[in-house]
Parts: C-alpha cells; structure tokens; sequence
C-alpha cells in the first residue's frame, strides 16, 4: 500500500537519520476519560517539536518507562495539526500504568508504524467504516480525514457496535457527526439498560440494514478478530467484493518494525506489512487454529 | 382506498421478507396483510399469548423483551425497518417467547398468521418458502445471540476475574 500523503514511512525514517528502535519523548497534555475503562491521552513533543506525521490507521510503540512498551493506533486527526492522540483500554499492566499519568508525565513513543487505511481508494466513493469496542479508535482518523475533505467522497456510513451503552466511546462526536448531514451513524449495543432506546443486537445485524453503492463502496472493519470476520462475511453477502474490504489486525509486538517475528501471523508481520490488510489478503488465516 | 392498498403492497413487498417469492404467493400474504401504526410504548405483543399475527416493520423500531421479576422488562434485542417481529406464529405451539414493545412509533405491516398457516398446510411450496424465511430469521437471532453470549468487547481482564472467582 503506497503512503498516503504526508506520511513518513520507516525506510524514509531510517534514511533520515531517525532510529526506529530509540523512542522519542512526549509529555502528556491531557487524559480525557471516555468511559469506565477507556481514556484519550493528548501528547506534545518534550523537545518542542512537531508530532510525527501519521496516516490514518497506523500505530506508535509507546513505552511507559520502566513498566513496558506497547503497540496503539493513532486516534487523532491525520491531516490537522495538534498534539499525538491514543485512546487506550486499560486492560493490563502497561495499559494500566498508562491511565495513572498526569499532565506533564513523560511517555516514550517509536513510530508511527505500518500500514494505513486506504482512504486514497475512496476518493469519490462510499464510505463504510464497521468498528466494535475499542476498534472505533484506530478508525476515528479516517473519519476526521473524510469529514475534512467531505466533498471528494460519496456517502459515509458508520456502523457502531459497543457492549452496553455506557461502554460507547467517543459519545458527544458520534451524536454530532450523526446529526450532520455528512454521515450515517448507526449505533447498537449487545446488551441494552433502562433508558437507552437505541438499537440492541450485533453489529453484523446493522451491515444487513445499511445503505450500500455495492460497486463501488469501500468497507474498513476493525474490532476484535470474530467481529471482524462475521462483519466481511456479512458485507460479502450484501454483494460487497473482496478487494473493498480492509481489516486492522492485533498481535503481540515487540520491536514494531519487523525485526523480531514476535507479531508473525502465518507468513505476514503484522507491524510490517500490517496492521491494516485487504481482506483477500488475510482471509485465509481469519479464524484458523494455531496461525 | 386504493391508495392505501398501494402503499400497503408496496411496503410489503419491499420487505426483506418477501424477496424471492412468486407472485401467487406475494398476493397470499397481500390478501393476510394489513397496515398499522403503533405509539411509543404499545405492546405487539406479550410472551405466553397465542401467536396469530406477526409484523413487518416499515419505520420505527421495537424492542424484544423478557419480563424478570425485580428488573422488570429486559431488552435482548431490538427490530427496525425491514425486519419480521413475531418468529413463533409458524413453530409449534405458536405461543409468544417474549414481550415486543414499541420504542420509537412504529409503522407496521401486520400479518394474519392464523390464516397464514392454513395456507402453509394447503400449499406445501408456500408453506415451504415461509419456513425458508422464518428459519432465516431465526438463524440470524441464534448467530446474533451467540456473538453477544461470546461478549466480544468484554475487558478479557474482568473475564478473568470471573472465571477465577468461579474456580476458587
Ligand atoms: C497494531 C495494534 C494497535 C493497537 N491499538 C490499540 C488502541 O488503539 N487502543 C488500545 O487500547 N489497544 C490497542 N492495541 C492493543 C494494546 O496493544 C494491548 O491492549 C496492550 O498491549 C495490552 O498491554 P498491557 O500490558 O496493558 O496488558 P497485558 O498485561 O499484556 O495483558 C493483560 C490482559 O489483556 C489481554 N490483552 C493484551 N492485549 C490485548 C488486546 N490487544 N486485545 C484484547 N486483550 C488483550 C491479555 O491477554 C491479558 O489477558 C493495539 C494492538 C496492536 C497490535
Ligand atoms: S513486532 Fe517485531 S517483527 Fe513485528
């Protein structure tokens, strides 16, 4: 997949005098909670600099110092200028470590590495981002990037699917970008709570209702890997080809550049020529025991 | 008049529901249908009833409920525009699994079921096409309900935590 514009990949970083392999350190400007066990960090270089230029969909190696490293898409706006955003799910040790920082806390971040959305490929065509949970995150810089540009492509669809209503993340820009014109916003939760008259069942069950150009739309899925295949599989019924369709995988990474193998699934290095595939390109390992 | 049997046809056969059939078999299930609305709130249904009629949703959205005592109506899923309210009018004994609420006013193609299913022993290749349907939707729920039982965006450290309070 060629860079989009703007972005730096990691030949040009080498080749630039930059070692991939030594962070640069950032310091937190904000953490905005989004709910329960998700929060938003705002960083700015400690050397005053400029945050690195990303492409939507891609991901920094972000090392908390002296608990660990690890990998998190970019969430923010790829085309404006402002502080590196990641919304993180606590979920275990670093991740954990991470939502005690303060304002002014120092963070080391490598990056940003592999491969993007191909938004490119939507210039004048539909739109259809699917994400479940977190994945919405990694999917928020298209949504910025379309949105900013929103001439240059058809209809936009959104489709959400959280676990409970108070899980939904990024709450007051869903409901903003939904009461625009610019994009169709459909939300459902797994399980339902008093109060909330929104949409109940999976999101596969919202791919099934969405208003679809078959021929030309694109379709970017990202959520956790069973989400992600029942979501292709169900847009492939709905008469969407295959070379549309993309997905952000997840493995465990160590060095982020392709040097380790620690992220090796099959014959694909998911830092390396991941996260973002076509989905033709990794179906054949989607759901097979022991990749 | 006829323009309300116009609309009536058209939202029927615009369903999901009704692609593919023949149309000696769309005039059956015009002859059964006819157009409804339904405040916020309404109940289509509730669970234990006898399951003579189902629904088509044209627009709006309502609420598949399982009453529990102390929680009250608990949602597990809900129905929009396109989609069947009522499975359980062709499967013995054709008594109601659940409460249907509307959440958002409801424009409705219901369906005489009763008469449906004197049609569907009458004709085996309609009675055949409805089962095609009727278990469609019904796999959709069993893949939805088995997605949703897997909590796929649960934090797999709560999940942890879960299973280790189970063993100890
Ligand atoms: C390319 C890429 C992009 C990512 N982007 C994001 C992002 O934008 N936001 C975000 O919150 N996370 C993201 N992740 C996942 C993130 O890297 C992990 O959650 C993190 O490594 C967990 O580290 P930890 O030390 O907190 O947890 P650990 O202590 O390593 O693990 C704690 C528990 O969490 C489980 N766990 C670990 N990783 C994951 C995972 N990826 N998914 C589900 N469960 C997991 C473990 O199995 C274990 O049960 C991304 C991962 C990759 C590979
Ligand atoms: S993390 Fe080292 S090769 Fe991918």
């Amino acid at each position: 997949m060629s860079p989009e514009p703007g972005s730096i990949n990691l030949t040009d970083r080498i080749r630039g005098g930059v070692d991939p392999m030594v962070p640069r350190i950032y310091n937190v400007e904000r953490i905005r909670r989004n709910n329960h066990d998700t929060f938003t960090m705002e960083l700015n270089p400690a050397d005053g600099g400029n945050p690195e230029p990303f492409s939507a969909g891609q991901f920094n190696m972000l090392y908390i110092f002296g608990v660990g490293e690890i990998p998190v898409s970019i969430s923010g706006d790829p085309v404006q200028d402002g502080p590196l955003m990641h919304t993180i799910r606590e979920v275990g040790t670093v991740t954990r470590a991470m939502a005690r920082l303060k304002p002014g806390d120092s963070i080391g971040v490598r990056g940003p590495f592999g491969s993007h959305w191909p938004v490119e490929l939507a210039v004048g065509t539909d739109v259809v981002i699917v994400a479940g949970g977190i994945g919405l995150a990694p999917l928020r810089p298209v949504i910025y990037q379309v949105t900013g540009n929103r001439s240059r492509y058809g209809r936009m669809v959104l489709l959400y699917g959280a676990r409970a209503p108070k899980e939904i993340l990024y709450q007051r820009q869903l409901k903003a970008w939904g009461g625009s014109f610019d994009m169709d916003v459909h939300v459902t939760v797994d399980r339902g709570e008093r109060g909330w008259n929104g949409e109940i069942g999976v999101v596969t069950g919202l791919i099934r209702r969405a208003p679809l150009d078959r021929s030309g739309a694109i379709a970017l899925i990202c959520g956790p890997e069973i989400m992600m295949r029942f979501s292709a599989q169900e847009l492939l019924r709905r008469g969407m080809d295959k070379d549309r369709i993309y997905v952000s995988m997840e493995r465990n990474m160590k060095c982020g550049v392709g040097l380790c193998g620690h992220c090796q699934y099959g014959a694909k290095i998911i830092c390396k020529d991941g996260p973002v595939y076509r989905y033709d390109d990794i179906e054949s390992l989607l759901g097979r025991r022991e990749v | 008049m006829g323009d309300t049997l116009e609309t009536l046809k058209s939202d029927l056969f615009a369903a999901p529901f009704c692609e593919g059939l023949e149309d000696t078999h769309l005039e059956v299930l015009l002859a059964c249908a006819h157009e409804e609305r339904m405040p916020k709130g309404r109940f289509l249904f509730h669970e234990g009833a006898a399951a003579d009629y189902f629904y088509i949703i044209v627009s709006g959205r309502v609420g598949l409920e399982l009453n529990c005592p102390n929680r009250g109506g608990l949602s597990i899923q809900t129905c929009d525009a396109g989609d069947v309210v009522g499975s359980s009018w062709l499967i013995p004994p054709c008594i109601w699994r659940f409460d249907a609420r509307v959440l958002e006013e409801c424009r409705l193609v219901s369906m005489d079921a009763a008469v449906l299913r004197e049609h569907c022993k009458a004709d085996p290749t309609f009675g055949y096409a409805m089962v095609e349907r009727i278990a469609q939707v019904k796999a959709e729920r069993l893949d939805a309900a088995r997605l949703q039982l897997l909590d796929l965006y649960g934090n797999p450290e709560e999940g942890r935590h879960v299973a280790r309070t189970r063993i100890d």
